[in-house]
Parts: C-alpha cells; sequence; structure tokens
C-alpha cells in the first residue's frame, strides 16, 4: 500500500534499535521536532485529534469517578439525621467541588473529547483545522483540572458553591485559598474551552469533504458546532467574572464590596449571563449523540433532520436570553422578571420539537435494543420530566418557593445526570468499537444501564419530594425532630436518595469494569451497528490519517446510502443492501491517495499549558512565580510561532534515486 | 446485526437535506480544487482549499474578535455601572485630563493608519516597507501605552489607588485590560518585524502581517468606544 | 445582506467562487483620506465635550463613536470588502455583547436616572 503514515508504526530505518531523529536541516524552533510514533512521548507531543479525543475522554472519565466520590460523601452525610460523617466546612467544600468537577472537568470536556473524535471523521477530513491549539486546549484543561484539585491539600478547596455568590466568597467570608484556586483554576479550563471551540468551529466551517453542504452534515457535528458557538461567546463572560473575582480577593479591589457600595447582583448576571448558556454548552453535545443512536438502532432516518437542526440552533440563540430566571428570588423587579419568564417558556418550545423528532424516528422502526439505544431512550424519558419541572421554574411565582430547595437539585440533575449524561454513555457504547476496535459486553451493558437508571431515579426522584417539602439546598445536617411525618418523612426520603447514589455508582463501576474486561476481546467487526455516517468508512480504530482517500459526499448519512441502494420489488421499492463496508473499505485502499501529509507532533503546546498553572500558584504564593510562569508562556508561544505546523520536507527521507521525495517520515 | 432489507426509502431519509442533495457531484470538477497533498494543517492554510474558501487563520481570528467584544463589553459594563461609585475619594471631574486622553486616542487611531499601510505593503511583498509601517505602528502603540502609565501615575498621586473605590477598581481593570492588549500587540509587531527581517515567517507573510493587523485595528476600536463611554461622557 | 444570502455562501462545497480571497485593495491614499476623516471625527468629540450642547451631548457623541467604530471595522479591516462570513462571526460578538450587557444594565435601571 502506498499510503504514508505519520508517525510510522514501523521503524522506517531497520536495523537500528534506538530512536532516531533526523535534524530537518532548515529547522525554524529552538529543538528538533519531536517525531516519534510510540511510547509516552508519541502521546505527550501528539496533535492527532483521535489521540487527544481519547485523551479528553479519559481524563475527563477520572475526574467524573473524583466528583462521584465527592456526591457519594455528600449522600452518606444527608444519609440520616444529625449525622456527623463530614464537618460543615468540608461539606461546602464537597459539594462546591463536586458541581464544579462534574461540570468543567467532566462533561465540558468529556463533549470536547467526542468533538474532538468524531467531528474529522464525520466530515471527512484528515484531521483538525489547528491541530497544535488542540492539544494546547487539552493541556490547559488537564493542568487546570489538577490544579484546581491541588487546592485540596494547600488548605482546602473551594466553598461557596459552583455559582461562588458574592459577597459569600470574598475573603472574609472565605478566608482559605480555596476560591483563590476556583477562580484561577476555571481560567485555565476556560483557555482550553476558547482555543478547542475557535479549532472546532473553523474545523466544521472549513474542512468538510467536497459534496458536504452543512445540511448534509451528521447531527452530531451540528449539535457540536452550536454548543462551540456558545463556549467562544460565553466563555469570556466568566472570565471577566473570574477576573473581578480574583482581583476582589488577591488584589483588594472593590467589585464585590457592599460596604463600598457594591452590587452584588453584578456578579449573579455576569454569571448567568455565562451560566445559562452553559447548560445548553453541557446538553446539547448528548442530544447530538442521541440523533445519530436513535435512528441506527430504529432502522430509520432521523425523523426532520432539518427540524432537529434549526432546534439545536434556536436553542442556541434563545438560551442567551433567559439568564435571569436563575436570579428571580433577586428582586430583579416585576419587569425583568415577566421578560425572563416568558423567554424561559419559549426555549422549552424547539426542546419539545428534539424530543417528538426522537419518538418519531423510533416510530414505526425496527428497534434494536443494544446498551446505546437503551441509554439514548433513558435520556428522551428523564430529560422530559426534568425539562417539565424546568418549566415549572419558568413560572416565577412557583420559581420564588422552589429557589434554592432540593426541587431545583432534582430537576438539574435530571437534564444533566438523566439528560447529558446518559447521553455521554449512549455515546461511549456506540462508538467504542469505533475508537478502540473492541465491542463492550452487551450483558455488562445492560447491567450498566438499569443499575444506573434505578440508581438516578431513586436518588433524584425523591429530591422532588423534599424538595416541595421545604429541605434547602446545601443544608449539611438536619435534626431528627423536623423531618416530619407519613408519606413526606425527611428522613425516609433521604434515605432511599442515599441508596439510590449508591446503585448509581455501582452502575459506574459495572462500567469501568465492561471496560476492563473487553480491553483484549476479539477485534469489534468494521460496522457493527449499520450505522449512517461516515466515521464508519475507516478502519477500526481509524488510521492516523483517518481516510485513505477524501470521500465525495453526496447525500445526508451518505455512508447509508453507500451501503443500499433502492431496488424494486413486487411490493415497492426497498432498500437493499448492494456493499457491505469491508467492500467499501478495499475500495478506498485500492484507490488511495499516494502522499499525504500530516500535521507534525509538537513541544510547545503542552510547555505553554505547562507555563499557566506556575503562574497561579505565583498569583496565589509568590508574585515571582508568576514571572516565571509567564516567561515559559512568552517562549512558549515564539518557538510555537516559529514552527511550521507541518514539519519541512527535510524531515522526510531524502530524495529518492528519481528526485521524487520518499514519502515516508524518518521517524522511529 | 446487519439487515439486507430495510423498509425506509431513500427519499425520506434525503428530505432533510437541501433540495439539491440528490445531485450528485461532478467528480472532476471537485477533484481539482482538493489536490492530492492534503494535510490537516491550519498555518498552511494559503496553499490549500477549504470548504468555505478562506482561510482557517482568519476565520480563528475574527472569531476570537467576536468572542473578545463580549470580554470587554462585561468590563465596560462594570465600569459604567461603578463609574458614580467613589464616595469620599476622587472621581472622573476631578481626575480626567482630556487633551492628554485625546492626543493619545489620536495616537492610537493613527496607528491603525500605519497598520493598514503595512499590510498593503505585505500584500505588495515589499519587506522594507512592511517592517518600516509596522515598527512605526508599535512605536506609536507604545506612545499610547506610555501615555497610559503616565494617566495612571499622575491618578495615583491624586489618591485613586486600584483599590480606592468601586470607580477606581473597575476604572483600572477595564483600561489595565486593553492596556495589556495594546502591549501584547506591540510584543506581536516587533516579534514581526524581527521574524521578517530574518525571513523566518512560517507560512503566508502577507497573512501574518493581515492577521496582526485585524488585533491591532480592534484594540483600537474598543478604544473608540471606551474614549466616549469613559472620558467624554460625564458620569 | 439577508441571512439566507449568507447561508448559501456559507455551504458553497468548492469555494474559490467568492471574490473575497482576492485581495482587493485600496490605494493608500484611500486609507490615508479615511484616516483623515476619523482624525477630524475624533477633533469634533473632543470639540463637544467642550460645548455645551445640551440633550443633544449624549446622543451626537454615541453616534459619531459608532460612526468611528464602524468606519475601523468596514474599512481598516477590511470587513466590508471581505466575506460575509467573517461579519458574521464578528458582528454576531459583538450583537450580542450589546444585548445581553444593555439587558443586564437595564435590570440595574441604569438607564432610569440619566
Amino acid at each position: 500500500m502506498a499510503i504514508i503514515e505519520r508517525p510510522s508504526t514501523v521503524p522506517a530505518i531497520a536495523g537500528g534499535d534506538a530512536p532516531q531523529f533526523v535534524s530537518p536541516a532548515s529547522s525554524y524552533g529552538v529543538f528538533r521536532r519531536p517525531v516519534n510514533s510510540t511510547g509516552w512521548r508519541s502521546w505527550v507531543f501528539t496533535v492527532d485529534h483521535k489521540r487527544l479525543g481519547i485523551m479528553y475522554g479519559a481524563t475527563a472519565l477520572f475526574f467524573f469517578l473524583i466528583g462521584g466520590v465527592e456526591a457519594l460523601l455528600i449522600r452518606t452525610q444527608l444519609a440520616a439525621p444529625d449525622n456527623t460523617v463530614l464537618s460543615a466546612s468540608l461539606y461546602n467544600q464537597l459539594f462546591t467541588m463536586h458541581a464544579t468537577t462534574m461540570i468543567f472537568l467532566f462533561v465540558m470536556p468529556v463533549t470536547t473529547g467526542f468533538a474532538n473524535y468524531l467531528v474529522p471523521l464525520q466530515i471527512g477530513a484528515r484531521d483538525v483545522a489547528f491541530p497544535r491549539l488542540n492539544a494546547f486546549g487539552y493541556w490547559c484543561f488537564l493542568f487546570g483540572g489538577i490544579f484546581l484539585n491541588t487546592s485540596w491539600f494547600l488548605g482546602g478547596a473551594a466553598d461557596g458553591g459552583w455559582f461562588m455568590y458574592q459577597p459569600n466568597a470574598n475573603a472574609l467570608f472565605s478566608p482559605t485559598h480555596g476560591v483563590d484556586f476556583w477562580s484561577l483554576g476555571l481560567q485555565i479550563t476556560g483557555i482550553a474551552s476558547i482555543t478547542g471551540a475557535l479549532n472546532l468551529i473553523v474545523t466544521i466551517l472549513n474542512m468538510r469533504a467536497p459534496g458536504m453542504t452543512l445540511m448534509k452534515m451528521p447531527i452530531f457535528t451540528w449539535m457540536a458546532l452550536v454548543t462551540q458557538f456558545l463556549l467562544v461567546f460565553a466563555i469570556p463572560v466568566i472570565t471577566v467574572a473570574l477576573f473581578l473575582l480574583m482581583f476582589q480577593r488577591v488584589f483588594g479591589a472593590q467589585f464585590f464590596n457592599v460596604d463600598a457600595g457594591a452590587d452584588p447582583l453584578l456578579w449573579q448576571h455576569l454569571f448567568w449571563i455565562f451560566g445559562h448558556p452553559e447548560v445548553y454548552i453541557l446538553i446539547l453535545p448528548s442530544f447530538g449523540i442521541v440523533s445519530e443512536v436513535l435512528p441506527v438502532f430504529s432502522r430509520k432516518p432521523l425523523f426532520g433532520y432539518k427540524f432537529v437542526v434549526f432546534s439545536g440552533a434556536a436553542i442556541g440563540f434563545v438560551g442567551w436570553g433567559v439568564w435571569a430566571h436563575h436570579m428571580f428570588a433577586s428582586g430583579l423587579g416585576p419587569v425583568s422578571v415577566a421578560v425572563f419568564s416568558v423567554s424561559t417558556m419559549l426555549i422549552a418550545i424547539p426542546t419539545g420539537v428534539k424530543i417528538v423528532n426522537w419518538v418519531l424516528t423510533m416510530w414505526g422502526g425496527k428497534l434494536h435494543f443494544t446498551t446505546a439505544m437503551l441509554f439514548a431512550i433513558g435520556l428522551i424519558a428523564q430529560f422530559t420530566i426534568g425539562g417539565l419541572s424546568g418549566v415549572t421554574h419558568s413560572v416565577s411565582p412557583s420559581d420564588t418557593q422552589q429557589t434554592d430547595t432540593y426541587y431545583i437539585v432534582a430537576h438539574f440533575h435530571y437534564v444533566l445526570f438523566g439528560g447529558a449524561v446518559f447521553g455521554l454513555f449512549a455515546g461511549f457504547y456506540y462508538w467504542w468499537p469505533k475508537v478502540f476496535g473492541k465491542m463492550l459486553s452487551e450483558t455488562l451493558g445492560k447491567w450498566n444501564f438499569w443499575l444506573m437508571v434505578i440508581g438516578m431515579n431513586l436518588t433524584f426522584g425523591p429530591m422532588h419530594i423534599l424538595g416541595l417539602q421545604g429541605q434547602p439546598r446545601r443544608m449539611v445536617v438536619y435534626p431528627e425532630n423536623l423531618t416530619g411525618e407519613g408519606f413526606f418523612n425527611l428522613h425516609f426520603w433521604n434515605t432511599a436518595a442515599t441508596v439510590g447514589s449508591y446503585l448509581l455508582a455501582l452502575g459506574v463501576l459495572v462500567f469501568v469494569y465492561n471496560v476492563w474486561h473487553t480491553r483484549k476481546g476479539a477485534p469489534a467487526p468494521l460496522d457493527p451497528w449499520d450505522a449512517r455516517s461516515l466515521e464508519w468508512l475507516t478502519t477500526s480504530p481509524p488510521k492516523v490519517h483517518n481516510f485513505d482517500v477524501i470521500p465525495h459526499v453526496h447525500a445526508l448519512d451518505e455512508f447509508f446510502h453507500l451501503k443500499y441502494e433502492e431496488v424494486d420489488t413486487d411490493t415497492g421499492p426497498r432498500l437493499v443492501k448492494v456493499r457491505t463496508a469491508e467492500e467499501l473499505l478495499t475500495e478506498q485502499e485500492t484507490n488511495a491517495d499516494k502522499h499525504i501529509h500530516m500535521p507534525s507532533p509538537s513541544y510547545w503546546p503542552i510547555v505553554l499549558a505547562a507555563g499557566l498553572p506556575i503562574m497561579a500558584y505565583g498569583i496565589i504564593y509568590n508574585h515571582l512565580l508568576t514571572v516565571i510562569g509567564g516567561a515559559i508562556v512568552l517562549m512558549g508561544a515564539f518557538a510555537w510561532a516559529l514552527e511550521p505546523s507541518v514539519a519541512d520536507d527535510s524531515d522526510y527521507d531524502p530524495p529518492a534515486a528519481g528526485g521524487e521525495p520518499s514519502q515516508e517520515l524518518v521517524s522511529v | 446485526m446487519s439487515e439486507a432489507i430495510i423498509t425506509d426509502t431513500p427519499d425520506a431519509d434525503r428530505s432533510g437535506a437541501d433540495s439539491g442533495a440528490v445531485v450528485p457531484v461532478a467528480d472532476e470538477d471537485v477533484v481539482v480544487d482538493h489536490p492530492v497533498d492534503e494535510h490537516g494543517a491550519g498555518d498552511h492554510a494559503a496553499h490549500m482549499v477549504t470548504s468555505t474558501g478562506l482561510s482557517n487563520n482568519k476565520l480563528a481570528m475574527w472569531l476570537f474578535l467576536g468572542s473578545e467584544c463580549l470580554l470587554f463589553g462585561g468590563l465596560i459594563s462594570t465600569y459604567m455601572l461603578y463609574r458614580g461609585r467613589h464616595t469620599g475619594s476622587p472621581g472622573p471631574a476631578q481626575l480626567w485630563d482630556i487633551p492628554l486622553t485625546s492626543v493619545s486616542s489620536f495616537v492610537l487611531l493613527m496607528s491603525s493608519l500605519t497598520m493598514v499601510l503595512a499590510v498593503s505593503a505585505a500584500q505588495q511583498r515589499d519587506d522594507r516597507l512592511t517592517t518600516l509601517w509596522l515598527s512605526v505602528t508599535a512605536l506609536l502603540g507604545a506612545t499610547f501605552v506610555g501615555a497610559q502609565v503616565y494617566e495612571f501615575t499622575s491618578f495615583y498621586h491624586e489618591g485613586l489607588g486600584f483599590t480606592t473605590s468601586l470607580f477606581s477598581s473597575s476604572f483600572y481593570t477595564l483600561t489595565g485590560f486593553h492596556g495589556i492588549h495594546v502591549t501584547i500587540g506591540i510584543i506581536m509587531l516587533m516579534a514581526l518585524v524581527g521574524i521578517i527581517s530574518r525571513s523566518k515567517v512560517p507560512g503566508d507573510k502577507a497573512e501574518v502581517v493581515e492577521l496582526i493587523g485585524l488585533y491591532w485595528h480592534f484594540v483600537d476600536i474598543v478604544w473608540i468606544v471606551i474614549f466616549t463611554l469613559v472620558y467624554l461622557i460625564p458620569a | 445582506m439577508t441571512t439566507t444570502e449568507r447561508h448559501t455562501d456559507h455551504s458553497a462545497p468548492t469555494g474559490h467562487a467568492s471574490p473575497d480571497d482576492v485581495h482587493e485593495h485600496k490605494p493608500n491614499s484611500f486609507y490615508i483620506k479615511v484616516a483623515a476623516a476619523l482624525a477630524i471625527v475624533t477633533g469634533v468629540e473632543v470639540g463637544l465635550y467642550y460645548l455645551d450642547l445640551g440633550k443633544l451631548f449624549l446622543p451626537t457623541l454615541l453616534v459619531l463613536m459608532v460612526v468611528k467604530f464602524v468606519t475601523v471595522v468596514s474599512l481598516f479591516m477590511h470587513l466590508r470588502f471581505d466575506n460575509r462570513i467573517f461579519s458574521w462571526l464578528f458582528y454576531s460578538g459583538l450583537f450580542l455583547a450589546v444585548f445581553v450587557y444593555l439587558a443586564a444594565l437595564m435590570t440595574f435601571r441604569f438607564f432610569d436616572g440619566s
């Protein structure tokens, strides 16, 4: 095969056992470029969107486990009245970090991981538009997450709730460095989000395969596009808020000092102008995943593709005009409350459109209840419940009653866990064979699903009751004599919720075991689900350059239409499978492109990102460190700017006798 | 798992795509636009054809500037909310030195002109003129930052520290952020001058100048807004 | 400048059809004239500061600010001659910023007093 892979998996130079670098004569950078294709270097310096996608996913799942342990500790404390498992101070830190971890270090990065891995494959591209920026984003996320969590060992984590309301979170009421770690850590992960969003938007706009118009893009790519637009415009708002918070706490600025005449609502506005688009950032990728999974396992095209696309875009758009419904209880005034109440009800419409589309996709289809499909259906059911309780919040008088009770906790866990996380698990089961070339066990998958679905409803269902009975959010302990009588006894429902949370955790452990258990299984078939979109038009796991030939797209669900053709039969036209995925792949391999340059690995993304936490520690402890970190960032930026994104021709083998440059990268 | 025959029709499937969806792509036309030597690198965008025909870098830069609007919008709003809150300490009326700020605003505005001239020169591949205009732009930018440092120092001596009042915190934060943006711009301009004179620009030189130009103009338009809203309109 | 038009441009799969990639550039004299106009507007702004226009002062200043802003964006940054996608990306950010922050300031009754 004439295809050139970078990095080659076979040593190009036979005989030598030591790694050999070929020094490019015209190297622009200070150092020679890394060219390793195996070993730790091949991961640390990689710019391959697939490796970065896996790294995002693995890191995010690790943080998911940390956030899960935090949740279990919270539930353990609340299992019984007058419990003393946790101190009040530790409890505050745990619920703050549970939310922060789950939102910023699990759901956001894992969706970025999905988008990173899948978008180029789905649009028929060989990599993203800015491969090094992509790597930089990952390292910012990792270092930001680690930085945030080191606060546990440096005097205590942030304890102001994930929205860190002012003035409660200023130095007077939260004297440890926790909130400083929080503001700086989120600033670093924010950089990851912005660069990731710029990269993915440009990738989707500019790197589609020939023939793939916007309305022929797979629906997951569409939802990723909307999400990235939300990110690119929402992150700067939280950036402002976090800077104000940091200046207030570290440099003594006055922004939220009520004595000086400050308006604490300024923080709430900035936070929720970011915060509401943020919830759509969390859910839309899962909507995209479900919209891919349902048609495949219903053996029908997605019902109303255009409606799903436009309702996704509409959610993204209207999502900007509803933020103040988080602040109904803060005294905004009747006009603002009325306006935001109505806009909040409006946003339920496009969401409802999606639910209808999903149900009608399944209607009359040949349903295959695989684990991925079960998780997708789980999302529809549970998100509908969460969505309905959400509509009750949009009615401001009712919301005033519900604000800061467990009813709110119930609502957002139904949409975020029952919705977003179930969608992600559907995605794990659906794309696992694509990414790793192994099928996850369906038997374990069913256990995983049912434990999670029962656990999730047992945990968060009772919270509706607890909330309507008036149990406040963030309450560390409740006395026995106030738990009430009969059906509404708070002790009983709290215990039930705690039992549910352990079942939920068990479900997650089954997933972890499933991953471990199937790691050495038989290779997955090329097209295990009879899928519809382009990412299946390559090997599993995909080749480094994704496609031997860039596909030419003729229709939505291109891969499906390559496999099936309409044939007239006695009972009318039917779709008949005329080609298998194996045949399509063989066809690709015989016509493979001869000369493929892939972007080369680079040192600078990780170097540049490493400077940021050093600066952040410096801001908290010693300004000299900030200078050192700043110097690293500056030097990294220079080296990056001087380095061409694709290794120079001299990085490759010298021209063969014919004068034609050889096509293999000299690497190990 | 896969079945040979399924029940849906291709039309139902394609109904979601545009009207022209069924028309196959004419192979030859597209192939010409897609060179065989394909790679995923944005920095070499000038040499490769993209779906929109536009450069990756320029798309990203405009998107970044759109995103920066929300950053400066937040800072400006914070200032507007707090500009009158300085009980017992100096406020805008005592502090502003309009002639000085007008001159520095004028300097920044003119640096936009020199930046445009640098972009023009770069597009005509005139390295000498490009570096000349880039240097002048950096110099004008440095003059602006110098004036800002002078302004901050004199305000400080009049009793306006960063922590003095809500007004002072939000004023220094807003103009400080802008000043840092100008400073980063100056660093990029000087680096670019150095790189061009050693002929080491990776990728398309004219495009690099243009991109840094876009950033520079953006910093200028932010100042246009700040100059009016912060300095000229009385609290 | 309708949405549909933009959309068509946007999804043109083969590219190169649009004239925007061509660096169609004005002569330097054009930019110098624009800069002179901007300088004059700035002069007028500062002049207004010292004159007493009464109620007209605020709207006039805001209009002049927008004129300067748009001039730099459309002419110096070439947004007017460039592909609409660039305008679309930049102005969505700008209008979004104006919308959310004005709405936020309104809830503080920022505009009631003045």
